[in-house]
């Protein structure tokens, strides 16, 4: 008989290794294989994708049209600590540099550096950069007597600040806040406060968005699930026609049916529920936005609410019907808490998307219906390369923890495409 | 679903209304789709339907705004003699034509470079063994989810600054390739990494839908019987996952086919393309001339539709998958 207590004899393969170490090897070995295939892709997105966003979020905190521009107050500055009082030698290091930016006309690129957080300054480093050459001694007075401003403590903060290429400033101004004289932040006037409230509007319309996706999803999601599966096949050709089809091409047909000479003003017209001088306008404001943001993204909301109530077994329903319970309740107890995931994963999608929406609201968004993408489109036309790219990195933030939050609930691999 | 014998009146009210609804709701998402077919052939330069269109006058309808497409740009009086020299002008000047052309050709590459490496990727990804599948599954869908307008913004500042010296010797060998500078911007090979970055996802995410239901018992066999991974490949695998590399690649050829935000920020005059053109045309002077170009998109969606929709029958056929 065997003694089962003393240890076993440790598992060889056929070549006499340690079955333990052989089967780590393979297992590696398939590891590696199977990351090959991976490895490809990865750089190349890494290098297409993921190099170009590491390099917008340096631009975000990157700028140096002051610093380049004015050595020698960036040294005085860095001899002399925050608080220290400027001194006549300050003065006299800030017109050797403008005087040295009217030489390499650069006065325009310092000055709109400062000019993102203490407004006006531009044509300040412009006039002072003209005078600069002929200035005496003493130069604050001499600066000051060119504009007031240049003994503003606050343009002293700014320039302080902007001596350093990496800043935070254009996160400051991102979300309304500036410096105070002290060095504090505070916020900045009511009637200025236009990122702050562009994103709160911004994440108001993709919620009005979402809502009115799911509300119009909801009915044929079910009507498509109970139908039988011919007839469901013919009409999820209907949900996905739009969704194949180019978005350019859905927002010009939007045009073309609501602006003010449009089939929707015109039938009214006709059939007399308005008069020709009293058509409505539908697009090129916040209305026109939602609507076509509603259209576009419908079939997002549809197809994974579709996926869920397709698998809910109707005699749920029945069960509850034949227990006595009227159809509501059994729509409220037993249905709709079935179909939450779907609600999720559709409601998830479709607010991310709507989020960093561009296009349509730049084509139809008219004033008032704009949002914080096109506020950045704007910037980079500009030219004021870190306020888009501070704007940018923060709707990424916004859209990352969303997406996170989506992968933590749904799952990014149960990510369907009709 | 049809309506119980038991059902209360008011059920019946219910259930009546609740079709109607549902069609409004169908109609809705396709009615705005369909419109610009008729509204393209407008006589008059109206967006809207004319009461000779809608009495069916003849008169009411016409080509002008296709015609308009071929001659747009084109460098000959309007009465030419349309022979064989004037439609090689028109091949050669008219806007529509080489916006066309970069958006083919554009399209093409972009959907080549993302099929190839995403189903290479999606293989990988398939297999159980893969290390860190969740974190790399996220990093390729995200250009899917990151707003276009961001990864716009990204490209704009790396390839304005991703750029090698005309004269080094790679500046050299990629010198067709980039701008005089050496830079990506304003390059087709540009447009094309960025499209084929945007498609990607597609790829991945049809492919590994298709290989989630592979047998990989099949491999195996496939190597008992004394095949080598590549003919396993290409014998095995390729033919049954090749329904889902085809519909990825559609999508990626599609995404690219319609990406117009991309383009705004890293393309020059050279890289025209059709969403672009139609940009310009919808934000400058509106015309029906984008609705004739738009009918034109409209039927190739369709086409592309009526083919994916296909190839998803016929791959849950051979996986034995019963259709629905």
């Amino acid at each position: 008989m065997a003694d089962l207590t003393s240890a076993p004899e440790m598992l060889r393969t056929a070549d006499g290794r340690p079955l333990k170490s052989a089967l780590a090897q393979a297992q590696r070995k398939a590891k590696w294989r199977a990351f090959f295939l991976v490895a490809p892709l990865l750089a190349f997105v890494v290098l297409t994708f993921v190099f170009p966003i590491l390099k917008m979020l340096e631009r975000s905190v990157y700028h140096d049209g002051f610093s380049a521009n004015a050595p020698t107050l960036t040294a005085w500055f860095a001899e002399h600590p925050a608080g220290a009082e400027v001194t006549e030698e300050a003065y006299a290091a800030l017109v050797t540099d403008l005087a040295q930016m009217q030489k390499v006309k650069a006065a325009g690129e310092a000055g709109s550096r400062i000019n993102y957080t203490v407004p006006g300054t531009i044509s300040m480093f412009k006039s002072g950069a003209r005078a600069a050459g002929k200035m005496v001694p003493p130069f604050k007075d001499a600066l000051i007597a060119n504009n007031k401003m240049w003994g503003d403590p606050l343009v002293w903060v700014a320039m302080r600040n902007a001596s350093s290429p990496w800043t935070s400033d254009f996160y400051m101004v991102s979300t309304d806040m500036k410096r105070t004289v002290d060095g504090g932040l505070e916020r900045v006037e009511d009637n200025q406060r236009i990122y702050v409230y562009l994103f709160v509007k911004t994440f108001g319309l993709s919620m009005v968005i979402t809502v009115l996706c799911l509300l119009l999803a909801f009915p044929i999601g079910h009507l498509l699930a109970v139908l039988p599966m011919a007839k469901s096949n013919l009409l999820m050709i209907l949900v996905l026609l739009p969704f194949w089809t180019s978005l350019l091409v859905r927002t010009s047909s939007w045009i073309a049916i609501l602006q003010e000479q449009g089939i929707i003003n015109d039938l009214m017209v006709w059939i007399g529920v308005i008069g020709d001088d009293g058509r409505v306008r539908m697009i090129y404001n916040q209305l026109g936005t939602i609507i076509v943001m509603t259209h576009i993204l419908l079939p997002f909301m549809v197809l994974p609410l579709y996926s869920v109530m397709r698998v809910i077994p109707p005699s749920y329903a029945r069960a509850a019907r034949s227990l006595g319970a009227t159809s509501w309740t059994t729509f409220r107890r037993i249905y709709l808490p079935q179909t939450l995931p779907g609600i999720a994963a559709g409601s998830l999608l479709v607010f991310i998307l709507a989020v960093g929406y561009y296009i349509t609201p730049a084509l139809v968004g008219g004033a008032d219906g704009q949002l914080i993408s096109n506020l950045i489109s704007f910037h980079m036309n500009k030219a004021n390369w870190s306020m888009a790219a501070a704007l940018a990195a923060i709707l990424l933030g916004a859209v990352l923890i969303l997406y996170w939050l989506y992968d933590q609930l749904i799952g990014i691999d149960r990510l369907k495409l009709g | 679903m049809a309506l119980p014998i038991y059902a209360s009146p008011l059920e019946r009210v219910w259930y009546y209304t609740f079709r109607v609804l549902c069609a409004l709701i169908f109609l809705f998402l396709v009615a705005p789709i369909l419109i610009v077919i008729p509204l393209s052939f407008n006589v008059e330069p109206y967006f809207s339907f004319t009461h000779k269109m809608l009495t069916f006058d003849p008169t009411g309808y016409s080509m002008r705004w296709y015609d308009t497409l071929l001659t747009f740009g084109v460098n000959a009086p309007d009465d030419a003699v349309r022979d064989s020299s004037w439609w090689g002008m028109v091949w050669e000047q008219a806007t529509w034509i080489k916006a066309a052309k970069n958006s083919l050709w554009i399209g093409m590459w972009a959907t080549i470079l993302a099929t190839v490496l995403g189903t290479t990727a999606a293989l990988g990804l398939s297999r159980p063994e893969m290390p860190y599948r969740r974190l790399i599954m996220a990093i390729l869908i995200s250009p899917m989810i990151v707003p276009i307008i961001i990864i716009g913004t990204g490209l704009f500042f790396f390839y304005s600054s991703a750029c090698v010296s005309p004269e080094s010797w790679l500046g050299m060998i990629l010198s067709p390739f980039l701008s005089a500078k050496g830079c990506l911007a304003n390059t087709h090979l540009g447009i094309i990494l960025a499209h084929a970055t945007l498609g990607i996802p597609f790829v991945i995410i049809t492919v590994t839908a298709t290989l989630s239901g592979f047998d990989q018992s099949l491999i195996r066999a496939a190597a008992s019987l004394g095949a080598n991974p590549r003919t396993t490949f290409f014998k095995v695998i390729m033919p049954l996952i090749l329904p889902g590399v085809i519909s990825g690649a559609l999508f990626a050829f599609v995404t690219s086919f319609d990406e117009v935000v991309a383009v705004l920020f890293i393309a020059g005059p050279e890289q025209q393309t059709i969403p672009r053109q139609m940009w310009n045309g919808i934000r400058e002077a509106i015309s029906p001339a984008i609705l004739a170009v738009a009918t034109i998109l409209v039927i190739v969606s369709i086409t592309l539709l009526a083919t994916v929709e296909l190839l998803r029958r016929r791959s849950e056929r051979l996986r034995g998958v019963t259709p629905h």
